[in-house]
């Protein structure tokens, strides 16, 4: 299968801070990759090394087998890239947005309306408001389409996601799953951890490295200590007990329910429960489940942090 | 029934023909962790802003801190803690110099913002870092600080806008854990999220569906009287058929 993405070992400083440490992976076509990590992890920065608006101190990347540095000019014709911050015109409408990136690019709205007709008919009652009046899920919309407007073979979207509320992510999910239907390679990268699910593939960065990458499944199998869900009323001091035992290595709240991991292999659901309800949790319920990737992403970021530690210390 | 710390009646916002927030009436108590959801657009920023004295309402009453919010936006001010993504700390000042200015403009006294400056670098494990530039500071801890910043001037009530955006799912946790230790203090928290796992960890929930509040109650009360599993269900359920205002 042809790559669509592979970068190797690349890295980027600014000043004394170390943005990016050796990024190496590679993303085949028409695939729906996830980069997930928090702010200052590094994503930003490799999104604009690949958009071709950053030179990498070392390292190299190619996308669509054109080479980052040497034929940037072609790589901006035939990528999308959706920034993190809103980088449309506020002071534009709807249309005009739309046009504007069009002619940019030599194409007409007309042209590739079939590509955007599904997103943009949800912006359609609004096409003559301001770009800079439309609501967080709207302007995510607005953008998505002017990224798509000269009809990209890969789209970079950086955080597209971030500050929208759980409804409008869903849709926005929704297309992506539709745009990759089309053949488009995407990148993207977010903060929130369930969106990580609905990747075919992700890597998980901190501190400008992959910690791992994988499918959401394979990701999940990296996570080997049995993992418990525990229910009690008060959740707050649930919390503080299940630290308190002296077995415990983890607990931290997870929905409705705590989770919680034991410093020993074989931990007991009974003996656990017993404890609690000895602390006076008359109502606890203790259940063996599987981890999600957040629990993965969660351990792992805890496993770097205490190794980082013992190293500093 | 605990002492009411937040208490609105058919609170009212209209700009022009626009209503954005639509009779709102409800009560927040001392200690209480109180989750304000809504879509965006839905009308949280505007009823935040008439909460925190900061915009004048178009019909309706609320009280926050016992304070009337018509005529004692300064009081309200001066009892309230608020801290949002946009808005907290900054970035050119160093720690030290971050708690030093804000503990100024709450009116404390120099001895006061003293003994606070130790007391929140000790309890946040920020000694070394008094005299470090806020910029460089990983946002998790400028978070924190924020939060702790806010509750300087002891206010009864806080309002969080989005605290935690941005951060690993482990440092918004520990956020979570500072919530509720001041919570357990009896501060009232106010918070808006954008992540529904954090919605759980309120008390209480409300959300608003264009200007109005189209649920309140406990998160398992909620979930049980919508048939949902997650608050992420009941969320989109409730929130989507609202979706296409555009403002």
């Amino acid at each position: 299968m042809m790559q669509a993405v592979i970068t190797e070992g690349l890295s980027k400083r600014f000043g004394k801070v170390e943005a990016l440490r050796g990024i190496t992976f590679s993303v085949p076509e028409a695939q729906l990759f996830g980069l997930i990590g928090a702010d200052g992890a590094g994503k930003t920065t490799l999104f604009r090394i690949l958009a071709t608006l950053l030179v990498p101190d070392n390292g190299k990347a190619s996308l669509l087998g054109l080479d980052t540095v040497e034929s940037y000019r072609e790589i901006r014709t035939r990528i999308g890239y959706m920034p993190g911050r809103f980088s449309l015109y506020h002071d534009l409408s709807v249309e005009e947005n739309l046009e504007f990136f069009a002619t940019v690019f030599g194409t007409t709205v007309r042209e590739n309306h079939e590509l955007i007709r599904e997103i943009y008919d949800q912006l359609e009652p609004f096409r003559k408001r301001r770009a800079g009046q439309l609501s967080g899920g709207m302007k995510q919309k607005l953008a998505l389409c002017c990224a798509l407007v000269h009809r990209p073979e890969l789209l970079l979207l950086d955080e597209p996601t971030t500050g929208v509320d759980a409804v409008s992510r869903q849709e926005f999910w929704q297309m992506l799953g539709r745009l990759k239907q089309q053949g488009i390679t995407m990148l993207v990268s977010t903060p929130y951890m369930d969106e990580a699910s609905l990747c075919d593939r992700v890597a998980f960065m901190q501190d400008g490295r992959i910690m791992a990458i994988d499918t959401p499944s394979g990701i999940t199998s990296l996570f080997t200590k049995p993992l418990f869900a525990v229910r009690a009323h008060d959740k707050h001091h649930l919390i503080n007990e299940l630290r308190a035992f002296r077995h415990a290595a983890s607990a931290y709240a997870f929905g409705n329910a705590v989770h919680y991991t034991d410093l020993r292999d074989a931990p007991e659901a009974q003996e656990l429960a017993a404890w609690l309800r000895s602390r006076g949790f008359d109502d606890v319920e203790v259940l063996r489940i599987d981890p999600g990737i957040e629990d993965t992403f969660m351990a792992l970021t805890e496993s770097s942090r205490s190794q980082q530690e013992a190293s500093d210390g | 029934m605990a002492e009411q710390v937040i208490h609105t009646e058919k609170l009212t916002k209209r700009f022009g023909r626009f209503t954005a927030v639509d009779e709102i009436s409800f009560s927040v108590s001392a200690g209480e962790i109180f989750g304000f959801l809504g879509a965006n657009g839905a009308g949280k920023t505007t009823a935040m802003k008439m909460l925190t004295g900061l915009l004048a309402p178009t019909s309706g009453s609320a009280t926050v801190a016992c304070f009337d919010i018509y005529r004692q936006t300064e009081a309200i001010r001066r009892n309230i803690g608020y801290m949002s993504q946009r808005f907290s700390l900054y970035d050119d000042l160093t720690v030290r110099e971050n708690i030093r200015f804000f503990g100024g403009i709450y009116g404390l006294d120099k001895a006061t913002i003293r003994d606070k400056c130790d007391q929140m670098l000790h309890s946040l494990d920020l000694l070394r870092e008094g005299d470090t530039r806020l910029s460089a500071l990983p946002l998790g801890w400028k978070q924190k600080l924020a939060f702790s910043v806010a509750l300087l001037h002891e206010p009864k009530v806080v309002f969080l806008d989005e605290p935690t955006g941005g951060v690993d799912p482990v440092t918004r946790r520990r956020f979570w854990d500072l919530i509720y230790q001041t919570a357990a203090n009896g501060v009232t928290v106010f918070v808006t999220t954008h992540y529904m796992d954090e919605a759980e960890y309120c008390d209480r929930v409300s959300i608003m569906v264009d200007g109005k509040i189209a649920a309140l109650d406990t998160p398992e009360k909620l979930k049980r009287t919508f048939g949902t599993a997650t608050m992420n269900e009941l969320f989109i359920r409730l929130a989507r058929p609202a979706k296409g205002s555009g403002q």
